[in-house]
């Protein structure tokens, strides 16, 4: 039973990355740099398993390993979704809908 | 209690992909941004409501840390600072899964702190996760602190070669597989966990000094990748399948972004993996110069306002120099001025300019450039024979004709903008020095070509006041 578990992981990850190939062979070249920072952003979900680890139970060494994957993770995530965002919010629409005409 | 936190982790994994497929569009980018921040505050809400979660202060304080880094990083980067900043983030996010990888293996051994004398059955499934993840997430951590480090001019970004690279990296991954079979016949031995941690880390350095500068666009990208990676083999370590669903989705987008850009470089991605250009088979005498020696023409920037002046169509290639001199808002000047007389004025971004895929799209973005005026190379290579003016600012490989017709240099093959099919070519550069590949350029002998010297801002500012002057 367990292998079986497993390889509905393999599953998952398997169609996961086909849908990814999907999205992304659309992505335009303008975008590479904000769709890479947010992507990256979106790969500290590893935050679940470094909160996991922090907060068990009892405090062992697993604690103190959790709490730096914590740091680490929130950094990838809080730096990650905020630069995306600042990148993204320069981006100005085309000219021909408006402020151009200055 | 479980079903609920399963479903929130779904319908955050769903939110991710829309987050995806929303940041393909300019228009509905932030938005994408925006819905994969909310995923992510859903899956981390429900980790904290988790039964097996129950003491909250170190995530807590880890939570405010990583926090306040985060934010202080992403206020106080500067756009030409952004390859380095991606960098980073990559090599924490990797960090972070070596680290619950290492948390996860202590937590399950029944023989740390204290020996109990159990036996320890590592499920394989798990030992096989446990130790993938050590491995991608340690090399993602170093291997991106490396890159950040040349980026950032800490480390040298020359290509940097080692004695017995290739046998010593083959080695330490030889070595990581057979600690790996170790851990899963003898799991308690610790020991052994910690060298496949330590060997993972060198590797990530080793493998990433190598690489030279003008390739951090492919290190980076590939980095992106396993970083990606690394979330997944930690969702195996977990058994959680969030993990495993956003970790295969940033690990097929590096795995585009690095295609992308050794395809832009007709190079194979072992290849910029094994470091440097010049290595690159044509191993000859490294300088083919006086070939196509002729005489280069160069202007000042009165001559060049002058030949500017009446024109009707220009497109402005811009490259890492453009980056390096921050001149994207003279640039922008630049085009304003131009506009104003009527010219049609258009960018050409070659996919492998600056350090990073979109490099030069974000730096012309700051500066306000609409991004509808930035083509790629596919889109606009067919409008330069009907172009008056080409302006080239801190570009060199990308433009080199050689690259089309002498099967003797090493950039023969790589798809480049065909700027000298412009009228005239004006190549703004602070020297006559060879580019990233190591070779001269022909193009800057060309009859049309002018070469027009100087620092990339100094000299765009220049020349705006010498139009406005006209």
């Amino acid at each position: 039973m367990e292998s079986f578990l497993f390889l509905m992981h393999i599953y998952v990850f398997v169609l996961a990355i086909f849908v990814g190939f999907e999205l992304i062979t659309k992505v335009p070249p303008t975008l590479h740099t904000p769709l890479m920072s947010g992507s990256n952003a979106i790969s500290g979900i590893t935050i679940v398993g470094a909160i996991l680890s922090a907060g068990l139970e009892q405090f062992t060494i697993s604690t103190i390993l959790g709490m730096v994957a914590v740091i680490f993770a929130m950094i990838n995530v809080v730096g990650g979704f905020l630069v995306t965002d600042r990148m993204l919010k320069m981006f100005k629409k085309p000219s021909r809908t408006g402020k151009e005409s200055k | 209690m479980r079903i609920i936190i399963e479903i929130t982790y779904l319908i955050s994994s769903i939110l991710f992909i829309f987050g995806i497929k929303f940041l393909g569009s300019p228009k509905t980018a932030r938005k994408g941004n925006l819905y994969a921040a909310i995923g992510m505050l859903m899956a981390i809400v429900a980790t904290l409501v988790d039964q097996n979660v129950l003491t909250f202060e170190w995530i807590i304080i880890g939570g405010i840390v990583g926090s306040a880094i985060g934010v202080l990083l992403a206020v106080k980067t500067s756009m030409t600072g952004m390859p380095q900043m991606v960098g980073m983030l990559n090599g924490f996010g990797g960090g972070a899964s070596t680290l619950v990888a290492l948390a996860e293996y202590f937590r399950l051994n029944p023989n740390y702190p204290v020996e109990s004398g159990l036996p320890f059955n590592l499920p394989i499934d798990t030992g096989i996760a446990i130790v993938l993840s050590l491995l991608i997430g340690g090399v993602t951590f170093t291997g991106s602190m490396i890159a950040f480090g040349k980026l950032q001019g800490l480390v040298t970004g020359k290509v940097v070669k080692y004695p017995l690279q290739h046998p010593l990296n083959l080695l330490m991954i030889l070595v990581v597989l057979a600690g790996g079979v170790f851990i899963l016949l003898n799991p308690s031995n610790i020991t052994i966990v910690l060298v496949i941690t330590g060997i993972s880390l060198v590797l990530g350095v080793l493998l990433v000094l190598p690489i030279g500068g003008a390739d951090m666009p492919v290190a980076i990208s590939l980095l992106n990748s396993y970083s990606g990676l690394a979330g997944s083999t930690t969702g195996f370590v977990l058994g959680n399948n969030e993990l495993i669903i956003a970790g295969a989705l940033v690990g097929a987008s590096g795995i585009i972004l690095t295609t992308i850009m050794c395809k832009a470089m007709n190079r194979s991605l072992l290849n910029v993996v094994m470091g440097g250009w010049a290595s690159a088979g044509t191993s000859g005498p490294a300088v083919e110069s006086t070939t196509h020696k002729g005489t280069v023409k160069s202007v000042d920037a009165e001559e060049l306002a002058m030949l500017l002046d009446s024109v009707s169509s220009v497109i402005i290639v811009p490259g890492y120099g453009m980056a390096v001199g921050q001149a994207q808002h003279a640039v922008r000047d630049l085009m304003n001025v131009l506009e104003k007389k009527g010219v049609k004025v258009r960018f050409a971004i070659h996919p492998v300019a600056g350090r990073m895929p979109g490099h030069m799209n974000v730096l012309l973005a700051e500066a306000q450039v609409p991004y509808d005026k930035l083509l790629a190379m596919e889109d606009i290579n067919d409008d330069f024979p009907n172009t008056d003016v080409v302006i080239v600012i801190g570009a060199n490989d990308v433009v080199n004709p050689a690259a089309r017709h002498d099967q003797s240099s090493p950039i023969f093959g790589m798809p480049i903008l065909n700027v000298d099919y412009a009228k005239t070519v004006v190549i703004n550069k602070r020297s006559m020095n060879v580019g990233y590949a190591g070779i001269e350029n022909e193009l800057f002998f060309y009859p049309n070509a002018l070469m027009y010297f100087g620092d990339s801002k100094d000299a765009m500012s220049k020349l705006v006041s010498e139009i406005k002057a006209l």
